[in-house]
C-alpha cells in the first residue's frame, strides 16, 4: 500500500485475441463474488492514469477473478496493451458498478455482440441460459482471424450466429443480419439485449423495433468517477435524461437517443489524439533508443508479492 | 497575568493576511492566500478580548474551544494551541482554511460588536499548519475497546467520525470510491484553496490513530451496508457519502459538447490534476469563454480553476444578487479580484450549438427580485423582453446536487422524499447500528458541517456500543449541563457500560 492508501489488483493472466483485442484476468475475490451481469468497474493503470469504465466480461467466484476484455483504440488502452502482464498490477479497480442487468422471467432471449461488446454479452448470455431461457447468440466480428469465445458462447447459447463483415466465417453481414434471421426463425423472442459500439447497439434497436421486442443496450459514454458524481455520463432516454453510471448502463434501447450518445463521445476527441500521438511517438523514442531491449522484459512472470 | 484586555487596548486593525497578486495567482495553482507569520498571528492573537461569553465557541460547529487555543499562541505555546484544537477538530489547516467563519464564530465575536472581529479561522490554519511542519500528532494513549467500524466515504464527515471513533478505542476501517482518500477535500476543493498535501498531512495524522483506509471500494455494490453489520464483523457503521449527484437545469442545450457540471470539472482538474495533461492521461476541455451558473462555493471554484486553466473571459451567471450569493464573502471578493465577470440577476434559458453540436453561446433572461420565497431570499422572476446572448464554449453548471443514489438502490435504508437518508435526532438510521451524516443526510453544506455531523454521529455511536467517552473531557459544574462538546449528557460521560463486542 502506498501513501495514498491505494493498493494494486493483481493481473493474473492475460490472452490476445487479436493485434487490437485482449483479455485481462484480474484478482479481486470479493469483486469477483459481487459482479453481476451487466456491471462494470472503473480502471486506472497507473497513478496519473485516467479512469477508464470496463464492462466486466466474466468473473469466476472459485478463482477469485474478474475478466476484462479491452479495445486498444486511445492512449491509455493502448498502453495497457502494451504494459499490463501476468504478474503485473493495475493501480485502481473498483466496482462492481451499475444496476445489474435484469435476468429472468422470458422464455426465449436473443443476445447480441458486436466488436468489443462480444465479451459484455457473454455474461448476460450465460446468466440467460442459468434463468431458463432459450438463448439464441448473435456475436460479430470484422474476419474469421478475430472471432474469439465462439466455444464459451456454444455452451451457454442453444443457437449461435457468427457474423464476420467478410463471411470469413458464420454468415456475412453485419450482426443486424443475424437479427433478421435469428427473428425469422423464432418469432417467439420475447427480449433482445445488444451490446456494442453505439452505431451497432442503434442498428439492433432499429432492427428490433418493428417486432417490438424489447430490447436492452448497454451504454458506455464518457465518465470519471463511475459513482454518479461526475455526471459526465448523461444520457437521453425518451424525454429524461439519466446517468449511465448509477441508473444504467443497461436502458431500453427503443427509447435512447443514440446521436446523442455518439456525439457526447467526440468530447474529448481532440484530447484523446494529442494524448494518443504523444503516446506513440515516446514509444518509438524509446525503441530507437534502446534497440536491444529483448523481448524477455514482456514474458510474464509471477508475480513475488504473493 | 497581564492587565485585562479591553476593545480599546487590543489591536484596532484586523492583521491582514498575505494574499498572491490577483493577477499573477489568476494563472497559477498555487494558494492564495499564504497564510500567517508567526508576528502576524502573535499580533492577531492579542486581538481577542478572552471574554466570559465565549460566543466564538457556540458558533463553531464543532466547538473548537477558541479562546483558550488563542490564549496559548499569546504565550508562543503553539504545540499547547494545537493540543485544544486537536481536542475537538482534527484538521485544523482544512478548517481555518475553508470554514466559512464568518457565519460562524467570527459572526458572533464579541470584538466584531465594535471592530472587525477576531481572524479565528487564519489563526487556526496558523496552529494546523505549524503542527504539520513541526511533524505535531496527538496520538493519545488509546486502549483497545474491542469494536469494529465501518466508515462509508473518506470525506469530513467520515474523517470526523473516524477520528472520535479511533479515539475511543475502536478499530476503524474508512472505505473510499475513489483511488485517494479525502473526498471533497481531495476532488472538489482546488489546490489554491487547499493544497492537496495539506489533506495528505491530515489524513496521515489520522492514520496515525491507528484508522485504516481502504480505497477503490464502493460501499453498496462490492458489498452492502446490511453485509458489512452482518457478515464483515462491523459493530457500527457511519455512512458519509455525501450528496454529489449534480443537478442541471433542464433547459435545451445541457447535452451539448462544452456542458459539464462543477462537479465534472473541479473533479478533472483537482484529482485527476487534467492541468497536466498530457502529463497525466485525464483530459480536460479548454474552454476559452467560460460560464459558470451559480454563486454558491462551488461556482467560485469552477470559476477561478477555468481561469486557471487559461480561459480569456470567465463569467458568473446568477439569478438573484450578489447579496443573496451562498458563496462566502471572501471567494466572491476573491473572484471579483481576480477579474471574473459577475453577472447577477441573470437567469439562462437556452444554451446554443454549432455544427459540431459544441456551444457556441448561451441565452439568458434578465432577472428582478420579487417576493420572498420559502428561503426567505427575495423571489427572482424574469423581466418581459430582456433576452440576450453570451457568447461562450463552455457551460458549467454549479446549481447545488442531489442525493447519490448508490446507497438507496443497495440498502433498506429509510430514505427521505428526495433521496436523502433519514436519521433520528442522534443520526442514527432505520438499520440498528447504523448512523449517517453530513450532505448524505442533510443536502449540500460546508466541510465543517459535515465534520461536526461525523462527531455528533460518533458520540451516538459510543452510546450505542455502551463506550465511555474517552476524549476525557468532564464539564466542571458551572458549566453548561448540555453537552458542550460531544452530543452526550454529562451523567453518561465516564459511565462504563461495558459491553464485550
Amino acid at each position: 500500500m502506498d501513501s495514498t492508501g491505494s493498493q494494486g489488483f493483481e493481473i493474473v493472466a492475460r490472452q490476445d485475441f487479436s493485434d487490437v483485442t485482449f483479455l485481462l484476468e484480474v484478482r479481486h475475490p470479493m469483486l469477483a463474488r459481487a459482479a453481476r451481469a451487466g456491471q462494470f468497474v472503473i480502471v486506472m493503470e497507473h497513478e496519473s492514469g485516467e479512469r477508464i469504465p470496463l464492462t466486466i466480461a466474466d468473473f469466476d467466484r472459485d478463482a477469485g477473478t474478474i475478466t476484462l476484455v479491452i479495445q486498444a483504440v486511445g492512449k491509455t488502452t493502448r498502453e495497457m496493451q502494451a504494459n499490463c502482464r501476468a504478474g503485473t498490477e493495475l493501480y485502481a479497480v473498483v466496482g462492481p458498478m451499475g444496476i445489474p442487468s435484469h435476468i429472468g422471467g422470458k422464455k426465449k432471449v436473443l443476445c447480441v455482440g458486436g466488436g468489443l461488446g462480444v465479451a459484455p454479452i457473454y455474461p448476460q448470455a450465460r446468466a440467460w441460459k442459468e434463468s431458463g431461457a432459450y438463448v439464441i447468440g448473435v456475436v460479430g466480428f470484422r474476419n474469421r482471424d478475430l472471432v474469439f469465445w465462439e466455444d464459451k458462447f456454444r455452451a451457454c447459447c442453444d443457437e449461435l450466429i457468427v457474423c464476420t463483415d467478410d463471411g470469413s466465417a458464420g454468415i456475412k453481414g453485419l450482426v443486424t443480419e443475424g437479427i433478421k434471421q435469428a427473428i425469422a426463425k423464432h418469432p417467439d423472442i420475447e427480449e433482445a439485449v445488444a451490446i456494442g459500439p453505439p452505431i451497432m447497439m442503434k442498428g439492433c434497436a432499429e432492427a428490433t423495433r418493428p417486432h417490438k421486442i424489447r430490447t436492452m443496450v448497454s451504454l458506455n459514454p464518457v465518465m470519471v468517477d463511475g459513482t454518479g458524481m461526475c455526471g459526465g455520463c448523461r444520457v437521453k432516454i425518451g424525454e429524461t435524461v439519466k446517468f449511465a453510471c448509477v441508473d444504467g448502463p443497461d436502458f431500453d434501447g427503443h427509447l435512447v437517443d443514440f446521436d446523442d450518445l455518439m456525439s457526447r463521445l467526440t468530447r474529448y476527441r481532440d484530447a484523446e489524439r494529442e494524448a494518443l500521438e504523444r503516446w506513440t511517438e515516446s514509444c518509438r523514442i524509446r525503441k530507437d533508443e534502446e534497440p536491444a531491449m529483448a523481448t524477455s522484459y514482456l514474458a510474464d512472470t509471477p508475480s513475488t508479492d504473493a | 497575568m497581564a492587565k485585562k484586555k479591553t476593545i480599546r487596548t487590543i489591536p484596532q486593525e484586523r492583521t491582514p493576511m498575505r494574499e498572491q497578486d490577483p493577477i499573477e495567482r489568476a494563472r497559477n495553482f498555487k494558494e492564495v492566500a499564504c497564510g500567517y507569520s508567526v508576528e502576524d498571528a502573535l499580533r492577531e492573537a492579542e486581538r481577542c478580548l478572552q471574554c466570559a461569553d465565549e460566543p466564538c465557541v457556540r458558533g463553531c460547529p464543532v466547538s473548537i474551544d477558541i479562546p483558550a487555543f488563542i490564549q496559548k499562541i499569546t504565550e508562543k505555546h503553539y504545540h499547547g494551541a494545537y493540543d485544544i484544537i486537536s481536542d475537538t477538530n482534527l484538521l485544523p489547516s482544512v478548517c481555518g482554511r475553508v470554514c466559512p467563519q464568518e457565519s460562524q464564530c467570527e459572526g458572533v465575536c464579541t470584538v466584531g460588536d465594535t471592530l472587525e472581529p477576531v481572524a479565528i479561522g487564519r489563526l487556526e490554519r496558523f496552529v494546523g499548519d505549524t503542527a504539520i511542519r513541526e511533524g505535531w500528532a496527538s496520538v493519545p494513549y488509546i486502549e483497545p475497546s474491542g469494536f469494529r467500524v465501518g466508515i462509508v466515504g473518506a470525506g469530513p464527515a467520515g474523517m470526523a467520525c473516524a477520528a472520535d471513533m479511533a479515539k475511543a478505542g475502536c478499530e476503524v476501517t474508512v472505505y473510499e470510491a475513489f483511488h485517494e482518500p479525502g473526498g471533497v477535500l481531495k476532488y472538489g476543493i482546488p489546490d489554491f484553496r487547499l493544497p492537496n498535501d495539506v489533506i495528505d498531512a491530515e489524513i496521515e495524522k489520522l492514520r496515525r490513530l491507528g484508522i485504516r483506509f481502504q480505497c477503490n471500494t464502493l460501499v453498496g455494490r462490492l458489498f452492502t451496508i446490511e453485509q458489512m453489520v452482518t457478515e464483515m464483523g462491523f459493530h457500527a457503521v457511519f455512512i458519509g457519502t455525501g450528496a454529489g449527484y449534480p443537478s442541471f437545469m433542464g433547459i435545451p442545450g445541457e447535452s451539448l459538447n462544452g456542458v459539464l457540471s462543477a462537479n465534472e470539472l473541479l473533479t478533472r482538474c483537482n484529482l485527476m490534476r487534467a492541468r497536466d495533461f498530457p502529463n497525466v492521461d485525464t483530459p480536460l476541455q479548454p474552454g476559452r469563454r467560460v460560464a459558470v451558473i451559480g454563486a454558491g462555493n462551488t461556482a467560485m471554484d469552477a470559476l477561478r480553476v477555468s481561469l486557471r486553466l487559461g480561459a480569456d473571459k470567465v463569467s458568473c451567471i446568477y439569478r438573484r444578487s450578489k447579496t443573496e450569493a451562498p458563496a462566502r464573502v471572501e471567494e466572491v471578493h476573491h473572484a471579483e479580484q481576480e477579474g471574473i465577470e459577475f453577472h447577477w440577476l441573470t437567469s439562462p434559458i437556452e444554451i446554443l450549438g454549432d455544427e459540431k453540436k459544441a456551444v457556441r453561446a448561451m441565452r439568458c433572461v434578465r432577472m428582478e427580485l420579487g417576493d420572498p420565497d420559502e428561503s426567505g431570499r427575495r423571489r427572482p422572476v424574469p423581466v418581459a423582453g430582456s433576452e440576450f446572448e453570451i457568447e461562450t464554449d463552455m457551460v458549467v453548471f454549479a446549481i447545488g446536487t442531489n442525493a447519490n443514489p448508490i446507497l438507496g438502490q443497495t440498502a433498506k435504508l429509510k430514505l427521505g422524499k428526495r433521496g436523502y437518508i433519514e436519521t433520528d435526532d442522534h443520526l442514527a438510521t432505520s438499520i440498528a447500528g447504523v448512523y449517517a451524516g453530513g450532505d448524505i443526510v442533510t443536502g449540500a453544506a460546508t466541510v465543517i458541517q459535515a465534520m461536526g455531523a461525523g462527531r455528533k454521529a460518533a458520540a451516538a455511536m459510543k452510546a450505542y456500543l455502551g463506550l465511555r467517552d474517552t476524549d476525557g473531557v468532564y464539564a466542571p459544574d458551572d458549566q453548561d449541563p448540555s453537552t458542550r462538546r460531544f452530543g452526550i449528557p454529562v451523567e453518561e460521560r465516564g459511565f462504563s457500560r461495558v459491553r464485550l463486542p
